[in-house]
């Protein structure tokens, strides 16, 4: 039986600090106060100082609560029987499962040796043509949603997930609306996903701090089954930003010197250290994140996506209910689009340039500008190009959507005036175009 | 504990930092090793003493320290192990080759475990140089090793000082390198020499006669940099630019098609995925100078972004120390650091939990004197021998938010010899590479004649002057003579400045290439045309760019080229 302790010698935030012996950093405790028991981590060590951030929140406890160490860092079960279950941002049953205690595994592990990974190789086919074209998702992405309130974001996030061919979905939701929560349940349960789905839950109405374990528990869930099992595991974690924001104010509590808008210096190190979990196995399965990252103020500086973008192989950028050309990046589409058709990078790149010049066309257009030739046809181009290539409810398969690009550019352009290299446009251009 | 090694106690645990009692003494930047309950030795790093309390750096997660764990105190600063075998490798920043430690530990990395840098079995055919008798000073040869194509100076210690007379050489043969291959002696003492040595990472290795002024261009095959923005050997020059700019599908351009003898990779806290890339790629390519593959010139130095925070730091200046190594063999090299940025927030990381008083950003006050003794290391030298060597530095930096107004790519500005300014917006007008034609700068010089340069500059400036007239008056109250200003500005933006990466031709555009292809733009720039009006200008120009472009991904005097070529004469005759 290990000793308990009584004295609470600070409590500050969501961190308290307790005089103790013989504690590990990292280590896990037992937080016991009038309003009941929370799990508590050691976050730092000074001499017989204990600092704990407590996951419900130091709500409550009072200077004699009892705090008991468990002699272990936070662990999460590695076993089929997770599949189809519930749980908590804390690892507990919110489901009516048992919880499960077999093969324990620490969770937040190391990361994967650099030599071991593989190059990417396996195009996951959406149906969007924003993606498909534009932007392929590839299997072991990371790949972040950026997008602010009011988008539909976990409705594209759940779309993806269920057209994806993956072996099966961990969900880890952090401050996630209980409507969006039913939401997520209900599209995989009407998928018949369900049975090969983990779900960490943490809603808005749970305490904050809780949600810091979702991506390191998600994530330890993934590993398992992608190394132990060889499955293809698709995580979908949503909002990140949440998870940021809790880290934040542990950080001001404990009195880090933040580097930008509060943030703490080593905010980047925290993400990357869960999205490059991320990875394709040569000889096991494989882990692909997708997350959603909401954008304080829409302002993609903000360093919450700044420091993702930096971290992620791209992002989706959702504005208006569609993925925008402009931001939206997918980093490894070059490890698969040379494989997919000889035409798929030209008509990709250059299908942009020209809406990137239909912008210009409008900016001018809207100061009222005449539209020369060559404008008219942009904006003849860009309508075309929003509606077939940007709106979401579009759902055709690459390589349609690939004729219909060469479509749209026949019926506004002639083949000089798209920067194509001859050889495609005398392999690809349509026939009663050309 | 071993024998001599001086020991304490942990009085202290927060995030990588780790507080020390000891009980008899330290040296700043030793390196110590905390010893876990589970017997894992953690290395580390002495970073500043107070009292009887050293604060040590963990180069691993600190996860199950405890107070009263015991540390040990090595005497020896971080340092690197210098001799055969080095290219090729992967390592990581503290010199732990990655695939013997995946070996060992399988898929995930494995903390406390640290693998001897250098082969200690492989036999190298040594050849002594220096004869019994003959005096040596740091860093002049003592005898050579083949390593792929290069020779490979071993060289007498560079810790060394003074005069050394050799007293001892051994044959030639075959031999792994820890062999005793001479012994020497400066009157006081006589020491052994093998054919590895160790350096101290952090301190720059200065065993040669003179610098020199960088002048030789360094060519990268990359037209809008050596023509427009030019790199030197010996030089250093920084890519800035938000994330997705382009920054790292540059460098890993550079790292295949620059012409120099050696590049080093280094991977500094950014995606492991991308130096897989490498990992995997070099082993395949050809290096179409040598007919070897490239990664036979390739040393790569990988600790992402989710490896240790402080081996991240060190990962830096174990890249540049193995820079200047082969620099005293008379090599160039080229250091790739992708990125500088992470290096300057593990340092604000570091110094934050110091507590030490922050600049701006958070960034510690003593950044801009690190970021500058780091691109010293660049330079180009007159060796002991009379030869000569470079490190030339590419940093990448990472700035938050794509600002250029902060702290780290500022401290860089003040030290490199090219700027080349990445852009979000030409990136996601896809115009890659998406170096900025009109922010970014070099003081190097360019393999192409410099007033033609400036000519072509002058118009791509006139051009974005009319760009932003029409912007007020729109193209209809433009003169056609402006417009057609406008249109060869961007002509040379879309046929020369912008280069497709990702072709097998494209990708590379050789000097003598570069310098042809420019008299060809030049002419088209110097050239009057008469149009009727700005529609027929604008076509003609697009269709110029499609027999340009089409010239472009022929190969250099290829068949196809001279075809592609005559077409543009065709097409400019025909506006005579
Ligand atoms: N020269 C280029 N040609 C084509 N695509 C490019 C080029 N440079 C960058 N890209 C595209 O932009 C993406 C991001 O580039 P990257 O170099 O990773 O950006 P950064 O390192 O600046 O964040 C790449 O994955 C690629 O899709
Ligand atoms: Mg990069």
């Amino acid at each position: 039986m290990r000793k308990i302790y009584h004295r609470i010698i600070q409590i500050s935030g969501n961190v308290i600090t307790v005089e103790a012996e013989n504690v590990a950093n990292g280590e896990l405790a037992e937080v016991k106060s009038d309003r009941g028991t929370s799990l508590a981590q050691v976050i730092r060590l000074d001499k017989s100082r204990v600092f704990l951030q407590v996951f419900a929140g130091s709500r409550g406890i009072s200077t004699d609560s009892e705090v008991r160490f468990l002699g272990r860092p936070m662990r999460v079960s590695g076993s089929e029987a997770l599949l189809g279950r519930i749980f908590t941002g804390n690892g507990s049953p919110r489901d009516k499962g048992p919880s499960l205690e077999e093969n324990m595994l620490d969770i937040g592990g190391p990361s994967v040796n650099p030599a071991n990974r593989i190059i990417p190789r396996n195009m996951i086919r959406t149906g969007l043509p924003m993606i498909d074209i534009f932007n392929t998702l590839v299997e072991s992405q990371k790949l972040p949603i950026f997008s602010v309130a009011g988008e539909p974001y976990n409705e594209l996030l759940a779309r993806i997930a269920m057209q994806a061919e993956v072996d099966m979905i961990v969900l880890g939701g952090m401050g996630l609306k209980h409507d969006d929560y039913l939401y997520f349940k209900e599209t995989l349960d009407s998928h018949g996903a369900l049975s090969r789905t983990v779900m960490f839950i943490h809603t808005a109405a749970d305490p904050i701090v809780e949600c810091l374990l979702v991506p390191d528990l998600a994530l330890a869930v993934a590993e398992y089954f992608a190394t132990e099992k060889s499955k293809r595991v698709l995580v979908l974690l949503t909002d990140m930003t949440n998870f940021c924001d809790a880290l934040k104010e542990i950080a001001i509590t404990m009195e880090q010197i933040p580097s930008n808008r509060g943030y703490p210096g080593d905010l980047y190190s925290q993400l990357a250290a869960r999205y490059e979990k991320a990875v394709d196995f040569e000889t096991a399965g494989s882990i692909t994140i997708l997350a959603v990252t909401t954008m304080p103020g829409d302002d993609v500086t903000h360093p919450v996506p700044d420091n993702t973008g930096y971290i992620t192989e791209g992002q989706f950028y959702l504005v208006n209910g569609r993925i925008e050309p402009f931001g939206s990046l997918s980093r490894l589409k070059q490890q698969v689009n040379s494989e997919t058709r000889a035409d798929h990078r030209a008509l990709m790149d250059n299908m942009i340039r020209l809406y990137a010049e239909f912008k210009e066309a409008v900016e001018k257009q809207s100061m009222g500008f005449r539209m020369s030739d060559w404008d008219q046809k942009l904006l003849k181009y860009g309508a075309l190009f929003e509606k077939r290539m940007m709106d979401l409810s579009v759902n055709i398969p690459l390589e349609e959507a690939l004729d219909l690009g060469w479509k749209t550019l026949a019926e506004c352009f002639e083949p000089a005036e798209t920067g194509i290299k001859t050889d495609l446009v005398k392999q690809f251009w349509p026939k009663d175009k050309a | 504990m071993s024998e001599n090694s001086l020991g304490g106690k942990v009085t202290g645990v927060n995030g990588n930092m780790v507080s020390v009692a000891f009980t008899d003494r330290v040296t700043q930047n030793e390196v110590a090793y905390v010893i876990t309950g589970n017997k894992e030795r953690l290395k580390s790093e002495v970073i500043r003493v107070r009292g009887r309390e050293a604060d040590i750096q963990v180069f691993e997660s600190t996860g199950g320290v405890k107070v009263g764990d015991d540390v040990e105190f090595t005497g020896q600063m971080l340092s690197v192990e210098l001799g055969p075998g080095l290219l090729q490798q992967v390592y990581d920043g503290l010199q732990n080759p990655l695939p013997e430690l995946a070996r060992q530990a399988g898929y995930f990395l494995k903390r406390g475990l640290y693998v001897y840098p250098l082969d200690r079995e492989k036999a190298w055919d040594y050849t002594p140089v220096a004869k019994v008798g003959d005096t040596l000073r740091a860093g002049d040869t003592v005898g050579t090793v083949p390593e792929g194509i290069f020779t490979h100076r071993i060289m007498l210690p560079f810790a060394w000082n003074g005069e050394w007379k050799i007293t001892w050489a051994k044959d030639a043969g075959s031999y792994p390198i820890t062999t005793v291959v001479a012994k020497a002696s400066n009157g006081v003492e006589e020491r052994e020499i093998t054919m590895v040595q160790t350096w101290p990472v952090k301190i720059p290795i200065t065993s040669y006669r003179e610098r020199l002024m960088p002048r030789e261009p360094l060519v990268t095959q990359v037209r809008i940099i050596d023509t427009f923005f030019p790199v030197a050997k010996g030089g250093a020059f920084c890519t800035p630019g938000p994330f997705g700019a382009g920054k790292t599908v540059l460098q890993h351009s550079l790292s295949q098609h620059s012409e120099v003898d050696i590049v080093i990779v280094a991977a500094c806290g950014e995606r492991a995925g991308e130096v897989v890339e490498i990992l995997r790629e070099f082993p395949h390519l050809e290096d179409p100078r040598t007919g070897r593959n490239l990664i036979d010139r390739t040393i790569i130095i990988c600790n992402t972004s989710s490896m240790p925070v402080a081996a991240r730091e060190a990962s830096i200046y174990t890249s540049v120390t193995l820079a200047e190594y082969y620099r005293q063999m008379g090599l160039s090299v080229l250091l790739l650091a992708d990125s500088t940025s992470r290096w300057a927030q593990a340092l604000r990381e570091v110094s934050g939990r110091l507590e030490e008083i922050p600049g701006e950003e958070a960034f510690p006050a003593y950044l801009e004197s690190l970021v500058a003794s780091f691109y010293e290391r660049a330079g180009l030298v007159r060796l002991n021998d009379g030869g000569q060597g470079s490190v030339t530095i590419c940093g990448a930096v990472s700035p938050a938010g794509g600002n250029f107004e902060e702290p780290v790519t500022q401290a860089t500005l003040k030290v490199v010899g090219s700027f080349l300014a990445l852009s979000r917006d030409r990136a996601n007008a896809r115009r890659y590479p998406a170096i900025h034609p009109l922010e970014s700068w070099s003081k190097y010089n360019s393999l192409v004649d410099k007033n033609k340069v400036q000519e072509a500059k002058a118009m791509l400036q006139a051009g974005n002057e009319v760009d932003q007239m029409m912007k007020v008056v729109g193209e209809e109250g433009t003169p056609t003579a402006d417009f057609v200003t406008y249109l060869k500005s961007e002509f040379i933006d879309s046929v020369y400045l912008q280069q497709n990466t990702f072709d097998k031709v494209d990708s590379t555009c050789g000097a003598k290439r570069q310098e042809y292809v420019f008299d060809k733009l030049l002419s088209v720039l110097r050239k009057s045309f008469n149009f009727p009006g700005k529609n027929e200008a604008r076509t003609y120009f697009q269709r110029l760019r499609q027999r340009f472009l089409d010239w472009n991904y022929a190969a250099w005097e290829s068949e196809a080229f001279q075809e592609a070529e005559a077409k543009i004469d065709e097409m400019l005759a025909s506006q005579a």
